[in-house]
């Protein structure tokens, strides 16, 4: 498992998922926090290419031996890529959670509201409240 | 310390991988009648064409092998086995004698029923008794087990409301409530409403009645003690209040072990009561099973259980009463676990009802006797007596890396079963702790001891805890693998081959 | 210590002094201080004084002496349990104490047993059904087909299951109760005259809001079902098939997988179990690896330990009520383990020849006494074409009165149909008064079928030679 770290090249939101803006795309996944309360993951329940997803709901759910937790959609859009590598190998999540533990991949619909995002610094100091 | 369980050079593997060409075990009678082809018994389309690989084995292959398997198992006839909210009361031999006479086991459920009159007296009986027991008025002995009947009790609250118009979703549950609350109050078509608990443990009153005043209350499910082992004080008011909003209560029997013929939940305001038969009325859980949960419920809602019920006609005759418009239905097949409830039977009318008092008396005496032991072993939250169970903490032994997990590894080295780890969710590193009634000073002590070693191995030595158990037939095993690539039933060699699933 | 009670207590009055002086009471009553004064019980419960264990055993064989078990008589009783030969190294094996005493296996390194012997018995039923993944066990056939019902609810997201009639009404009845707040709403499809599945009235009912289609094999009325056509008429419509399974046939019978079928439930109560008036039963469920992930009740998965040694432990315990809580795939919490480890026991005991030699003599039993019947007078076949070892026959009276007028002569002659004529409608529910249920095992030697045979031809006979003695009389079909 890694260390703990938020990059600062990417906004996160509330319910500890990490956006990656790719021009019209945006690159879903979650953070170091989240994974590491989960455990070691042993299950992605994912949608397919082509679904709609909304922000602020889940869009799928992660499971670890003892624990499952739905996923959230920092953002609005549809699914136009999904990392199936996380079929046989879900601890990607774990090991490499900014990288080869990416989710899912959307083409944005309303672009505004990455505004509403948090930045590292805002997240980190939003975990040390919790 | 134990030492290494199970007999020396045990075979592990399954019966499948016993088996042998040709071997068998099975005699059947010489066949009496023509022998008619089976082409002529079962068209092509429907005939068998490869044969199930069941095993092929002697009579003393299967013997030795399930022999074998026992001896790496541990039963409350093992030693103890203190899992909180299972209550792993010794369960009687009486019982089994009882279970397996032949008017009772050899019983088809639809034999003529002036043919049965001794099991449905037995099941008569035995709803009286456990209304008493319950302090309210008509059971049904047909869920299978807990959260059979919490399902059945809220299909009854359901039942109730559409017959006077109403259709309330939301049913309250405390945020220490048992897994199966939840879920059940979904299958029932309900929403769960969590309730928080104050700092005694106890229903927070402020909350519930804020969570009582949102509306649309169809009832509250509760069990009183709860699964902290607290008695709820404030149970009357509680009561009144869901009464007031139009909701019913429903009693979860786990906890019942700590307060038969001391408290009943009838009296407490509690409509709707279900009692574990596998815990509280030592029949034996098996392995997971069978078990039986009935419910009794208030002369008020009678009308709603399921059909048939148990009833005695003037001339003394038992019969099934199918005459019940207002039943929700069928919970199961024919008319419940009567095996089971034969030995639940056993127990009470050995017992009586002093022997009932004293098994809660005892139960409540073992778990304090224990938890003052323990309070200077481990955190114990709450600053009150306990009842038949209690919370303990392994949260300070987390200074040197040690959680409730390696504390209950590290008991199978000791020959003690762990208690329940985890639960309630609240209690952080939860260690919840049951001796039952049937454990004598001399098992508690030893039980406390070896949490006592094991706090000290907490300090000295934490990697044994993390490394525990290490005289099992087994070490810790990879339950990560298992949930990734799940293997649910044997691989023949010919699966491998084909690359089956 | 009370005289004259059992009692499971083992402190003494000196281990009570002690105990109560390390908590600091001086009474036992002073650790009940927190139940308020009104809800403390202070008389007695009323129940009956307690009883030594003598005593016990006098008063639980007289309640069990009043009852006529299937041993007493000779039986044809059916309609999902059966009473078929429970081989005697079950009960040696069943009854050892750490089978029996021990909790479920939370701690999968001391509960090895019972893991291993689930994960045995999940084999023995994938084996029998054809499925790829069964679940460790279920209260009944019932609640088994009401749990599959839900699963099909929620993996296709319709609201709709079409039944056939030919599954046991009783499944039918429990499918309703307990879906009542949940899960998808049952059609029932009557069936033709001849017992067997309408499948043209099945292919109507079924359509693009159907979750499940679910038919028996054999039948309620023994019926032999054609399933391979019932899983078209379900995947046409993106339905999945659910088949009701009798265990003990499936030596002889085609797997409901081979067939098309995508979840199989049933009551495994043949294999192992007592009848036990009717419980604790055996169900079963198994389901196509699609559903996998969805599937209610117990799972066993293999693996390893940290030594590299293989080992079994409940496994996929995301899908269960103590992890998800209100988002489970059910609120089930246990399963049947002893029943499924009686049925391993006996599965092993039969293996692959002895299961289908079992199955043919049954059948052939059953053929045999079917035949017979139907050369007396007046008896017609209700179950026609092709039967396993349960078949209905159609009397010329009620045959409640004949099950009843036979019990003397030493018969359990069949269970009347009749006790199920609401649950039935169509053709095959007119006159169900007279049709009797007729089950054959191996337990019935040919000289009792002869028997049977000749007493239920006297009756017959005697009822002819009653009604004819009165002029004018109509042949009593009450």
């Amino acid at each position: 498992m890694a260390d703990e770290s938020y990059p600062q090249d990417l906004r996160y939101y509330k319910e500890h998922d990490w956006v990656r803006v790719d021009g019209e795309d945006a690159v879903f996944g979650i953070t170091w926090f989240a994974q590491d309360a989960l455990g070691e993951i042993v299950y992605a329940d994912l949608p397919a290419v082509g679904d709609e997803v909304t922000a602020g709901s889940p869009y799928g759910e992660l499971e670890s031996v003892k624990a499952v937790t739905d996923v959230f959609a920092p953002l609005t859009g549809e699914v136009v890529e999904v990392n199936d590598a996380l079929q046989d190998e879900p601890q990607r999540v774990n090991d490499d959670c900014y990288g080869e533990g990416w989710i899912i991949r959307i083409r944005m619909t309303a672009p505004g509201q990455l505004s509403e995002l948090l930045d590292a610094d805002a997240y980190k100091a939003f975990l040390d409240e919790a | 310390m134990a030492d290494a369980q199970g007999m020396p050079g045990l075979d592990r593997r399954t019966i499948y991988e016993k088996s042998c060409c040709g071997r068998r075990a099975y005699s059947l009678p010489a066949t009496d009648v023509p022998e008619v082809p089976l082409a002529d018994i079962v068209p092509a389309g429907l005939r068998r064409q490869a044969p199930p690989r069941l095993p092929e084995v002697s009579e003393v292959d299967i013997v030795r092998h399930f022999t074998g398997l026992s001896t790496l198992n541990f039963g409350v006839d093992n030693g103890s086995y203190p899992l909180g909210s299972c209550t792993m009361k010794y369960n009687p031999r009486l019982n089994e004698t009882t279970a397996q006479l032949e008017g009772f086991a050899g019983l088809h459920p639809y034999q003529p029923e002036s043919l049965a009159q001794g099991a449905l007296e037995l099941m008569w009986e035995l709803g009286e008794w456990l209304a008493e027991i319950a302090g309210l008025a008509r059971t049904t002995l047909q869920p299978a087990a807990g959260a059979h009947g919490e399902l059945t009790g809220l299909l009854i609250i359901r039942a109730h409301h559409l017959a006077q118009g109403r259709d309330p979703k939301r049913v309250i549950i405390p945020d220490t409530a048992h897994g199966t609350n939840p879920a059940s109050v979904v299958m029932g078509g309900f929403t769960p409403a969590p309730v928080r608990s104050d700092a005694r443990g106890g229903v927070d009153l402020e909350h519930l009645r804020e969570v009582l005043a949102e509306g649309d209350i169809a009832g509250l499910m509760l069990t009183n003690p709860n699964t902290l082992g607290l008695f709820d004080e404030h149970i009357v008011e509680i009561a009144r209040l869901v009464h007031e909003a139009g909701g019913l209560l429903y009693y979860d029997g786990a906890n019942s072990n700590a307060v038969l013929g001391i408290s009943r939940p009838g009296d407490m305001g509690f409509d709707i009561v279900h009692f574990n038969t596998h815990k509280t009325f030592s029949t034996p859980h098996g392995g997971g099973g069978p078990g039986a949960g009935p419910i009794v419920v208030s002369e008020e809602l009678a009308p709603y259980l399921p059909a048939p019920l148990v009833e005695n006609a003037e001339d003394g005759r038992f019969f099934f009463d199918y005459d019940r418009p207002q039943s929700i239905g069928k919970m199961r097949t024919f008319y419940g676990n009567f095996g089971v409830l034969v030995r639940a039977y056993t127990y009470i009318r050995g017992l009586g009802p002093d022997g009932l008092r004293r098994v809660s008396e005892t139960a409540v005496l073992n778990a304090n006797y224990v938890m003052e032991a323990m309070r200077g072993l481990l955190d114990v939250p709450y600053e009150r007596r306990c009842m038949h169970e209690f919370v303990a903490s392994a949260t300070p032994l987390k200074e040197h890396g040690v959680r409730a997990l390696d504390v209950a590894k590290r008991l199978l080295d000791y020959g003690v079963h762990p208690p329940t780890t985890y639960f309630p969710l609240i209690v952080d590193e939860a260690l919840m702790i049951e001796p039952t009634e049937t454990e004598s000073r001399e098992d508690l002590d030893r039980m406390v001891d070896a949490f006592r070693r094991i706090v000290e191995e907490a300090r000295d030595d934490p990697e044994k805890l993390r490394e525990a158990p290490v005289t099992m037939p087994v070490r810790r095993l990879d339950e990560a693998e298992a949930a990734r690539r799940p293997v649910l039933r044997q691989r023949f060699p010919e699966d491998e081959e084909a690359g089956a699933c | 210590m009370p005289q004259g009670a059992t009692d499971y207590v083992p402190h003494s009055a000196a281990d009570l002094g002690k105990m109560l002086a390390a908590v600091g009471a001086s009474s036992v009553a002073e650790l009940f201080a927190d139940i308020p004064e009104d809800v403390r019980r202070r008389e007695s419960l009323s129940l009956p004084a307690g009883l030594s264990e003598v005593e016990v055993l006098a008063e639980l064989r007289r309640l069990a002496a009043a009852d006529a078990p299937a041993s007493a008589l000779v039986s044809f009783l059916g309609a999902g349990i059966y009473d078929h030969h429970v081989p005697a190294i079950v009960d040696a094996i069943v009854g050892r104490g750490e089978f029996l005493t021990a909790y479920t296996p939370y701690q999968p390194e001391r509960s090895q047993g019972v893991l291993q012997s689930i994960f045995e018995f999940q084999t023995a039923i994938c084996e029998l059904t054809g499925m790829d993944v069964s679940n460790a066990s279920m209260y009944d056939g019932g609640t088994a087909l009401a749990e599959a019902s839900v699963l099909a609810g929620s993996q296709t997201r319709r609201g709709k299951v079409v039944l056939s009639a030919g599954v046991h009404p009783e499944y039918r009845q429990v499918l309703v109760t307990e879906t009542a707040g949940h899960g998808p709403r049952p059609q029932v499809v009557d069936l033709l005259a001849g017992a067997a599945t309408d499948l043209a009235a099945l292919e109507r009912a079924v359509g693009d809001d159907t979750a499940a289609v679910v038919v028996q094999q054999p039948n309620f009325f023994g019926a032999l079902e054609d399933v391979a056509a019932a899983a078209r008429v379900a995947h046409t419509a993106g339905a999945l098939l659910v088949v009701v399974a009798d265990p003990v046939s499936l030596g002889l019978l085609e797997a409901p997988g081979r067939l098309g079928a995508d979840i199989v439930v049933g009551e495994a109560q043949s294999l192992g179990n007592a009848m036990s008036f009717g419980g604790p039963g055996l169900g079963f469920m198994a389901v196509a690896k699609p559903l996998m992930r969805r599937i209610p009740g117990r799972l066993v998965g293999q693996t390893v330990d940290l030594e590299g040694k293989r080992g079994f432990v409940l496994t996929l315990q995301t899908r269960e009520q103590h992890i998800r809580r209100e988002k489970a795939t059910s609120n089930i919490c246990s399963n049947h383990a002893l029943n499924a480890l009686a049925a391993l026991v006996h599965l092993s005991w039969l293996g692959r020849e002895g299961l289908a030699e079992l199955g043919l003599l049954c059948a052939r039993k059953a053929a045999y006494l079917r035949a017979r019947l139907l050369e007396l007078p007046g008896v017609t076949a209700f179950t026609e074409g092709p039967v396993f070892r349960e078949f209905a026959v159609r009397l010329p009276l009620p045959a409640a009165r004949l099950a009843e007028a036979l019990v003397p002569a030493g018969f359990l002659a069949g269970v009347p149909a009749g006790r199920f004529a609401g649950q039935f409608s169509g053709p095959a529910a007119a006159g169900l008064d007279d049709v009797l249920l007729i089950a054959v095992t191996e337990k019935r030697s040919r000289a009792q079928l002869d028997e049977f045979v000749a007493a239920v031809a006297a009756h017959l006979g005697a009822g002819d030679r009653a009604s004819a003695g009165v002029p004018g009389a109509e042949v009593d079909r009450g």
